[in-house]
């Protein structure tokens, strides 16, 4: 009985702020014009982000947020295990430096990559300095992506340092023991047990990168680049609710079956998950 | 060559420049079941992972079959480990775990289905092979350890205080189990614990170490009849401890006066120490006792009542069947073959 009573206001608090605006954002895309201009139920919203060139946002969105996921693991693995291996005494300050970044403000995060790359920035300083030509860095696909590689990866780095961190050592020991060199005991023992982290990295790098609208707005300009300023064009400047709010149900969609298919893959350890977020 | 399958030489390993083994020397013979025994903190685990190649000594040789070793990585040496927490693989089921070694090195798998079938029924698991690691209890994942280090038929099996986690019962049947498969597999063990009955139980040789050093080597009667010093008497079972003088050979003063014993060399008029096993004492009558004493406290211990008896200013600790009650004066009884002479420390 008490133990009712006490999850109410959690249970009030998932109902007013997650469970609402969801359901509202869901009518709204449910809602059409009538040719009177009145507000009717129809699908339209919908048939309409299945327009080619949508679809042509919504697959550079995946491509892009599914190319910055793989830099991110393929530069975040590394220096988890790096980090992992370290002598304890430097360990702290080594992991604070990788997140002290994170308690300064993500805009200004960005934007300090504008001062960078823009036409008269840092590096094309450097160039001229050289006497190379100048190039042009930012407002380009690249420039997104390094926006997050950037920014999100702390959030790869840490979960798969933590299971790296908390991996029992004589498993590996273990491994050695059975006559595994340093190769097969990454590979069959190290890798393996440390999947719980990489699927949760993934989960945290994947799902703002598909989302994102700050880091394309910022970095390449103010064009429907990605899904995400597809909708805040539709909510901010073309007023559309109706249509931001179906594409911002196909982007919930989309995420919901990215994770489920992540849950999956993790699914035949799920035992030992201890890490994983979702 | 010898018989000695492992050799230690002067071997001393320092953590950030603190001695944990003081340059001990050692060796195991083939076939041989031996125990290092000693209180947690002694070394005794640091020299076992020397052995198995987790540590390298910080000065001092390792020899495995005449060959120095000392340098090679673990994955090299012909030696497997049991660990003291299983360390058993939890993302793969029984039989992949079993077959870890195996499949390294390169067996086809008809061959692997059989070794690790018979290594199931060694241990009395058959049939467990796809069972995941966290479904079995403590014992069955002991098991299991075991048979994955002995599948790969290494010629020296290191078992790091194996049976720690187990219950009494279990640990107890363990203990002659694992004898059992070392007399029948014809391998040598070598077995760290800190429980002085299991090493007496199972041993063929008992290293005792303290502080990082060897205190004595020998076999468990050797080392329970016979301790070289306080430390081993105190810690191989109950005993008490008396100062007293050799005052030649086979005579000894202690407790206020002289007894007949089985002890010489130590030379005459020296200073020594006596220990004296609760369980030889026996109480008998004032009249027929050596010595006179008042009961101080009674215990019982199931088998038997462990008794402190004041016996001019010192408490001996007695062993008996009979209870005594407290504060009755009675007599003690011993045999020279009962008093053990040792040097005094220091």
């Amino acid at each position: 009985m008490i133990k009712r009573l006490s999850s109410g206001p959690y249970l009030l608090w998932i109902a007013m702020f997650v469970l609402v605006p969801i359901l509202m954002i869901f009518a709204f895309s449910l809602l059409g014009k009538s040719p009177e201009g009145g507000l009717v139920f129809s699908f339209s919203n919908f048939s309409r982000a299945f327009e080619p060139i949508y679809i042509s946002v919504l697959v550079r969105s995946l491509k892009i947020a599914l190319e910055a996921t793989l830099i991110c693991f393929l530069m975040g693995y590394p220096m988890a295990m790096i980090l992992a291996k370290m002598n304890p005494k430097y360990r702290t300050t080594a992991v604070m430096l990788f997140v002290v970044p994170m308690w300064m403000n993500f805009l200004l995060r960005t934007y300090s990559w504008m001062t960078i790359l823009g036409k008269n920035g840092v590096l094309n300083g450097l160039l001229s300095l050289l006497g190379l030509p100048q190039m042009t860095f930012l407002y380009s696909e690249g420039a997104v992506l390094l926006g997050m590689v950037y920014n999100f990866l702390p959030f790869m780095v840490l979960p798969i340092y933590t299971v790296l961190m908390k991996m029992d050592k004589s498993l590996i020991e273990a491994a050695e023991d059975l006559g595994g060199d340093k190769k097969t005991v990454f590979f069959k023992v190290i890798f393996p047990l440390s999947l719980p982290g990489i699927l949760s990295g993934v989960s945290m790098v994947f799902m703002p990168a598909v989302s994102t609208f700050v880091i394309s707005n910022l970095l390449y300009g103010g064009q429907y680049m990605l899904i995400g300023n597809l909708i805040e064009q539709q909510y901010l400047v073309v007023n559309d609710w109706n249509f931001g709010s179906a594409v911002a149900i196909i982007l919930m969609l989309l995420i919901l079956v990215t994770m489920a298919i992540m849950n999956r893959l993790g699914g035949s350890n799920a035992e030992q998950r201890g890490v994983n977020l979702w | 060559m010898s018989d000695k399958i492992i050799k230690g030489l002067n071997i001393t390993k320092e953590f950030s420049g603190v001695p944990v083994v003081k340059n001990i020397d050692f060796w195991v013979k083939k076939n041989q079941f031996l125990t290092i025994l000693g209180p947690s903190g002694c070394g005794k685990t640091t020299t076992l992972r020397m052995i198995a190649g987790f540590e390298t000594p910080t000065t001092g040789r390792l020899f495995f079959e005449g060959k120095d070793i000392t340098d090679l990585p673990p994955y090299m040496r012909p030696i497997n480990t049991v660990f003291q927490k299983y360390a058993l693989f939890p993302h793969m089921n029984i039989y992949e775990n079993i077959a870890f070694g195996l499949r390294i090195k390169k067996i086809s798998e008809k061959e692997i289905s059989n070794k690790v079938a018979k290594m199931l029924a060694l241990v009395n698991l058959e049939g467990f092979e796809k069972r995941a690691v966290n479904s079995l209890s403590g014992g069955q994942q002991q098991r299991i350890a075991i048979a994955r280090a002995l599948v790969n038929e290494p010629k020296v099996l290191l078992l790091d205080e194996p049976l720690g986690a187990l219950d009494l019962k279990l640990r107890k049947e363990m203990q002659i189990e694992l004898k059992n498969m070392q007399v029948e597999l014809g391998i040598t063990f070598v077995y760290v614990t800190h429980d002085q009955e299991e090493a007496l139980t199972m041993s063929d040789k008992i290293i005792i170490m303290n502080q990082g050093e060897i205190q004595q080597i020998g076999s468990p009667i050797d080392i329970y009849n016979e301790p070289e010093n306080a430390f081993v008497a105190d810690f191989i079972g109950e005993s008490n401890i008396f100062k007293g003088t050799m005052v030649r050979d086979y005579l000894v003063h202690f407790a206020g006066r002289d007894f007949v014993c089985v002890d010489k060399g130590f030379g005459d008029n020296t200073s020594i120490e006596v220990v004296i096993r609760p369980e030889d004492v026996r109480l008998v009558t004032i009249s027929e006792g050596i010595l006179e004493g008042v009961v101080k406290s009674v215990v019982f211990k199931g088998v038997h009542y462990e008794m402190l008896v004041t016996i001019a200013d010192s408490d001996w600790m007695i062993h008996s069947t009979i209870m005594e009650s407290i504060g009755k004066t009675v007599g003690i009884h011993i045999t020279p073959d009962d008093i053990h002479i040792m040097h005094k420390e220091g």
